[in-house]
């Protein structure tokens, strides 16, 4: 970003956030404006930083578990998956079949949750205000389905190293059957609602433009990358928790604006219920812990684990120093690398589509910051 | 030709309020009347601890094994015992539990060997001082007595 001088009366320097509501928690954008031109973008971040890396340090594996979920509360169970994943394969071990095939359906479920929250709240900023009571509606039976398998709505903690702490309820598989049948529809709905309306068209085709090229260039991944036309997604290309098995389509675009990630994003959801049908048929009864000692000891080593978030790769490093507490977890989070990309999306545009560009990045600053 | 009379017949406008008024339908109200009508939670809800006793005997359940203790990542929980001289065995005298500081994971649930600490489906937990929210042993096992909604 350019040095700005106050004494030059073209320009003005003008902070948007960190209380602005459109920012989606706390971060704080200076823009550097010409009239309704964006000149150049500054991201301050750091209103949520909790230290969870450090927090990490002085816990056990097994405690620091529930921490993760408070990074991206909006997909806590991906959360969960990456760090329970690195830590089994920190220690030699895998999960049960059963206990994967919940593990997928679970994150499933948790990707349609964190897609309707990034949908209404996208919409919301961008003046549409009528989805986001519908996608909260239906976001509300996903988390019904984790207070009744976990407990928890949202910080759920419902996976633990090695396995799962939790049989399935009874009805599980009803349930989740029951949600994917009434939620395509929805999307339908939801669709009827924005992709043909002109409006929606119209404020968001062409808006924030980052081509295959500068995605790549900014390690940007997710469904930002795939609208950009890479078919790169990690369950496909590195495939964890039994992802092999299951058919599914990696949906992609080819302009890279902001209204193709949001087919993009609708899309991924339909692809999210045809797994979790899949899981649910999986679902065959077994173990769900594997052998795990009581105090988690691993050998001394490093080990990297990604995943794919609803908002992209996930990535966990976890150092271990052959102690019960890790030496070091260094998190790879997608809300952070694809936040860089912001000032390149926004620049040269107008500053009505910042909003619409802080939204279709679909940041958690609980991540951003950790 | 086509895009054109959409246009002016606001064709795309009318497809999204078809939606809309679709739900106008009071049948698809789901407001829940709060403070008048409690929600029931999950079975396995993770709210209020409480402290277990054993419903013969009315003695505790918990042996003072401090397991909880040693599980709980933000170390919030205190167990004071005393060795019982006639059966050598540990008895509990006192159990503090920091709910302020609580984030409600589970882990003491499940460390527990004899299910004595249990997170139950109370959720009402809003007190008026930072030090009402320790809860002592007496708190732990009567749990919280929140009062009924008057209008």
């Amino acid at each position: 970003m350019p040095e700005s001088t106050f004494l030059d009366s073209t320009e003005l320097v003008l902070n948007m956030g960190p209380q602005h509501p459109s920012t989606h928690g706390v971060l704080r954008v200076i823009l550097k404006l010409d009239g309704e031109k964006v000149l150049g973008t500054d991201c301050v971040i750091g209103y949520l930083h909790r230290g969870v890396e450090k927090i990490a340090e002085n816990r056990t594996y097994a405690q620091f578990n529930p921490y993760v979920d408070r990074m991206d509360y909006v997909a806590a169970v991906s959360n969960g998956l990456g760090y329970c994943l690195a830590i089994e394969k920190l220690l030699n071990v895998e999960a049960p079949p059963r206990a994967q095939a919940v593990r997928v359906i679970l994150t499933e479920l948790n990707r349609v949750a964190s897609h309707l929250v990034w949908l209404g709240t996208h919409a919301l900023d961008i003046g549409a205000i009528t989805p986001v009571f519908y996608c909260f509606r239906e976001r509300e039976e996903a988390l019904k389905i984790f207070e009744n398998y976990c407990g928890a709505r949202l910080t759920t903690h419902a996976f633990r190293i090695g396995g799962l702490q939790y049989e399935t309820y009874d009805g599980f598989e009803r349930e989740v059957l029951a949600f994917c049948d009434m939620f395509l529809p929805k999307v339908d709905e939801y669709e009827e609602l924005l992709t043909n309306n002109r409006i929606w068209a119209g404020r968001l085709q062409r808006v924030g433009v980052l081509n295959a090229e500068e995605c790549k260039e900014y390690g940007v991944t997710g469904p930002v990358l795939r609208a950009a036309g890479v078919k790169w997604d990690v369950r496909k290309a590195q495939p964890y928790s039994g992802y092999e098995q299951y058919e599914f389509e990696i949906p992609t675009r080819e302009n890279g604006d902001t209204y193709d990630r949001y087919v993009v994003r609708m899309q991924e959801m339909r692809q999210s219920v045809r797994i979790m049908r899949q899981a649910v048929e999986k679902l065959a009864p077994g173990p769900i812990m594997a052998k795990v000692p009581k105090v988690i000891k691993p050998p001394v080593g490093e080990v990297y684990v990604s995943i794919e978030a609803p908002k992209g790769e996930l990535g966990y490093y976890v150092v271990s120093d052959g102690t019960t507490q890790p030496y070091r977890v260094r998190v790879r989070p997608p809300s952070f690398v694809n936040l860089q990309a912001l000032d390149r999306m926004v620049a040269g545009g107008l500053v009505a589509d910042v909003v619409a560009i802080i939204g279709t990045i679909d940041i958690v600053l609980g991540e951003v910051d950790r | 030709m086509a895009n054109l009379l959409r246009k002016i017949f606001l064709a795309d406008l009318f497809q999204g309020l078809r939606v809309t008024f679709h739900y106008q339908n009071p049948k698809y109200i789901c407001t829940e009347q709060y403070p008048a009508e409690r929600p029931k939670v999950a079975e396995r809800y993770r709210g209020a601890p409480r402290l277990n006793i054993n419903p013969d005997n009315d003695e505790t359940l918990c042996i003072s094994c401090n397991l909880c203790a040693v599980a709980c990542p933000e170390n919030l929980i205190v167990v004071g015992w005393e060795r019982n001289e006639q059966t050598k065995r540990k008895d509990l005298t006192t159990f503090t539990y920091d709910t302020s500081r609580c984030m409600f994971c589970g882990l003491c649930e499940d460390a527990c060997p004899v299910d004595a600490l249990e997170l139950t489906q109370d959720f009402e937990m809003a007190g008026y001082t930072r030090d009402g929210q320790i809860w002592d042993r007496e708190m732990l096992e009567q749990g919280p007595q929140p009062k009924a909604y008057r209008s």
